[in-house]
C-alpha cells in the first residue's frame, strides 16, 4: 500500500453521500448547524429540497431522523460525534434502534486529532456505546477513500447505522479497488510473528510499525476492522491462532471499543495476550493533532513498543498466565 | 406474533372482554362517550390482569381517544393499519399506551381478547409500546418521554415537505412531559417547516407521578407557550366529546386551508376519569386496580 498524500475522513463522508443522492432519491439529510465542518453542505448545495437544516438539537434531529425513516427515507444526521453519539443516546437507543428505523449517524471530529478545540470536542467514548446498542451498525473507516465506501455501503444497507470520521487530514492509502464490506475486516500486510488490528487513522500508524518491525526480522500482520459492529471474528481468531498476540490501535479510550471488541472475541476464540494501544481513561485537552497523537500514545513507536511486550508475554508468559496455570481447577 | 396466552377469564363476567366494536365514522357526541366508557371498562380489566401498570392517564384520555379514532376524525383502515392513505398516531406519552391497545382492540384493529396478554411475556401488548411486536396500529416504540413528538414531526415532514401528501399525523404527550427539553425542539421545528399536517395534543390532566405539575416542575402557561412556538393552540374540555370534535376539525381546517401553522389542542382533563375514586388523584399515575378495585370501578362504568 503507497501514500496518495493526506486527506481528511470527513470529506469521504461528504463525498459518499454525494454519490448517495446521485444514486436514491430517497436519500433525505438533516442539518445540525455545523454541515461545513461534517460536509453535508455538499448534499445540501445539490439538492437542497432534500436538507433539512433542524438546528442546534440533536435530540430532536435523531427523532425526526426516526420519523423520516419510518416513512421510507433513509435519513443522514452528522454532527461531531461528542454530540450526535451522547447527547443524543438515549433518542438513538429507543427512537432508532428499538424502532428498527432506517437512521444514519454520522459522528465527526472524532478522536484525539480534533486538536485545538480541545476535550470536550474530542469524542473517545462513543464506540463503547454504540456498539452495545441492539441492531446498531458501527463503521470507523481507516482513510478517505473507505470513508466514502463506507458511507455508501452504510446507506444502502437497512437498519441504523453509525459512521465515526475525523476532522485532521490523515494518511490516504486506499484505493478504489481495496475491498471494503460491513461486518468483515481486511489483511493490508501479512505476518505471523504479531497481529496489529485496528482502525481509523491508527491504521496507517500500524502500517508504520509493521514497517520498523520487519527491520528486526518480525512479521507483523496488520489487520484493518473498520466494521467494529458486526464485527469480523473469522479474520480475528485466525490471526490470534497464526500469530499467537495481538496488539490493538484506535483514536479511543482503551476501553470497550475496538480492543474491547478484539479481546471479548478472541476470549471466546482463540485466548491470546492483547496489549492495546489507545487513550488510557483520560480526557484530551488543547494542542496540534499530531502534537496529541504523540502525547497521548498514538503513533507507530506505541504500536512497536506494545508488540514486542504482547510477544514476550506469548513466549514466556506473563505473571498473570502463570498465576492461573497454577491454581487448581474447580468443578 | 402472539405468543402469550391469555389467562382464563374471571369468575366476575364485568371483568370479561367482549367482541364489541365500533365504526369509525362521525360517531355522535352521545355515542363517543358511550364508546370511550367502553374504552375505559377495557383499561380497568387489562390492568387488573396484568397486576401493574398505569390506570390513571389511560382513563383519563379515553374521550381525546374516542374523538380520534371514531369521530371520523383520522382515517385509517381497521382491517390494513399498514394502509399507505392512512393518517398516523404517535403516543408520545408511551405509558399511557393501555388507552391506544383498548382503542384500537375496540376499532377492530385486533382480537379484544388479546388485551388479557398485556405485559405478559411474548405479548404483542408490551408494557410501553414495542413497534417490534408488531400490533396493528402502533406506528413507534415509545416510553422515554419526548421522543413520540419529535417522531411525528419527523414523519409530518416526510408527507409534506418529501412526499407531498395530504396525510396528518397526531401526537399526544402528556403536561408533565413537557418538561422534557426535546419537546419544544420538536415544537419549534413543526412551526419552522409549517407543519399544518401535524396535529399536537397535549393530555393536560395536571398530575405526574410525583404529584401536582406545578408542584414538580411548573409548565404553565401551556397555551401561551404553544402560541409562542408558532401553534395555532386551542383549548378543550377533554371530556366533551363535541368539543373534542371541534378542536380536532379546527385542525382539519388548518390543515385543508393550508394554514402553514401546526395545531396544538389542549385537553383538559382529570386524571383517573370515570372512577369516582382515582378521579384526579396523581396517586393512581402508575398503578393499577386490585381485584376488588376494579369491580367497583366496572360497576361504576357500566
Amino acid at each position: 500500500m503507497e501514500l496518495h498524500g493526506q486527506k481528511p475522513t470527513r470529506h469521504g463522508f461528504g463525498d459518499g453521500l454525494v454519490d448517495l443522492g446521485e444514486k436514491h432519491d430517497n436519500v433525505v439529510v438533516l442539518g445540525g448547524d455545523i454541515t461545513g465542518s461534517v460536509l453535508t453542505s455538499l448534499f445540501q448545495s445539490r439538492w437542497p429540497e432534500r436538507f433539512f437544516s433542524i438546528g442546534i438539537a440533536e435530540q430532536n434531529a435523531t427523532t425526526i431522523a426516526a420519523g423520516l425513516a419510518l416513512s421510507g427515507k433513509i435519513p443522514f444526521f452528522a454532527s461531531y460525534g461528542a454530540f450526535c453519539a451522547f447527547r443524543n443516546a438515549d433518542q438513538l437507543r429507543i427512537s432508532v434502534c428499538y424502532n428498527e428505523a432506517n437512521v444514519k449517524i454520522g459522528g465527526g471530529h472524532a478522536g484525539i486529532s480534533v486538536g485545538p478545540d480541545g476535550a470536550t470536542h474530542q469524542v473517545l467514548e462513543e464506540m463503547s456505546f454504540l456498539r452495545t446498542l441492539p441492531h446498531m451498525t458501527l463503521l470507523v473507516p481507516c482513510d478517505y477513500t473507505e470513508a466514502r465506501k463506507a458511507t455508501v455501503a452504510m446507506g444502502e444497507m437497512v437498519g441504523p447505522a453509525y459512521i465515526r470520521f475525523g476532522r485532521s487530514p490523515v494518511p490516504h492509502f486506499t484505493t478504489p479497488d481495496t475491498p471494503f464490506e460491513i461486518g468483515k475486516a481486511q489483511v493490508f500486510r501479512d505476518g505471523n510473528d504479531v497481529a496489529l488490528v485496528a482502525c481509523g487513522a491508527m491504521v496507517w500508524e500500524a502500517m508504520l510499525a509493521a514497517e520498523e518491525l520487519a527491520k528486526s526480522g518480525i512479521q507483523a500482520r496488520v489487520i484493518n476492522a473498520p466494521s467494529i459492529k458486526p464485527f469480523d471474528h473469522a479474520t480475528i481468531a485466525q490471526a490470534a491462532r497464526d500469530c499467537g498476540c495481538i496488539v490493538t490501535a484506535e483514536e479511543h479510550q482503551v476501553h470497550a471499543g475496538l480492543g474491547g471488541a478484539v479481546a471479548e472475541s478472541t476470549a471466546k476464540n482463540a485466548p491470546v495476550p492483547i496489549e492495546f494501544v489507545g487513550v488510557k481513561d483520560t480526557f484530551g485537552g488543547s494542542g496540534e493533532p499530531e502534537e496529541l497523537m504523540e502525547k497521548f500514545g498514538l503513533t507507530w513507536r506505541e504500536i512497536v513498543a506494545s508488540a514486542r511486550v504482547a510477544m514476550q508475554r506469548r513466549d514466556h508468559g506473563s505473571t498473570g498466565v502463570r498465576a492461573i496455570k497454577d491454581v487448581p481447577t474447580y468443578a | 406474533m402472539m405468543n402469550a396466552e391469555a389467562p382464563t377469564s374471571s369468575a366476575n363476567t364485568l371483568l370479561d372482554f367482549n367482541t364489541t366494536t365500533f365504526e369509525n365514522k362521525r360517531q355522535t357526541p352521545a355515542e363517543l362517550a358511550e364508546i370511550a366508557k367502553e374504552i375505559r371498562r377495557d383499561i380497568i380489566r387489562m390492568l387488573e390482569r396484568a397486576g401493574s401498570g398505569h390506570s390513571g392517564g389511560p382513563l383519563g384520555s379515553a374521550d381525546i381517544f374516542a374523538a380520534l379514532y371514531f369521530g371520523g376524525v383520522m382515517r385509517y383502515n381497521p382491517a390494513d393499519m399498514h394502509w399507505a392513505g392512512r393518517d398516523r398516531f404517535v403516543l408520545s406519552a408511551g405509558h399511557m399506551v393501555p388507552v391506544l391497545y383498548a382503542t384500537l382492540a375496540n376499532a377492530g384493529c385486533y382480537p379484544k381478547a388479546e388485551m388479557a396478554t398485556l405485559r405478559k411475556y411474548g405479548t404483542r401488548l408490551q408494557g410501553h409500546p414495542g413497534r417490534d411486536m408488531g400490533l396493528p396500529g402502533i406506528e413507534t416504540s415509545s416510553g422515554s418521554l419526548g421522543q413520540g413528538i419529535s417522531i411525528a414531526v419527523g414523519m409530518a415532514m416526510a408527507d409534506k415537505l418529501v412526499d407531498h401528501n395530504d396525510r396528518r399525523v397526531f401526537s399526544l404527550t402528556g403536561d408533565g412531559e413537557l418538561q422534557e427539553g426535546s419537546v419544544w425542539e420538536a415544537a419549534m421545528c413543526a412551526s419552522h417547516y409549517k407543519l399544518d399536517n401535524f396535529c399536537w395534543i397535549i393530555d393536560n390532566n395536571d398530575c405526574q407521578i410525583d404529584g401536582r405539575v406545578p408542584d414538580v416542575l411548573n409548565v404553565y402557561p401551556i397555551e401561551e407557550k404553544c402560541a409562542s412556538f408558532g401553534f395555532d393552540t386551542i383549548v378543550v374540555d377533554g371530556h366533551d366529546p363535541a368539543d373534542l370534535v371541534r378542536g380536532f376539525d379546527h385542525f382539519i381546517k388548518n390543515h385543508t386551508s393550508g394554514s402553514g401553522k401546526p395545531t396544538c389542542i389542549v385537553a383538559r382533563t382529570f386524571m383517573g376519569h370515570g372512577v369516582s375514586y382515582m378521579n384526579d388523584k396523581f396517586e393512581w399515575h402508575g398503578k393499577p386496580p386490585t381485584h376488588e378495585q376494579a369491580i367497583v370501578a366496572l360497576e361504576e362504568l357500566a
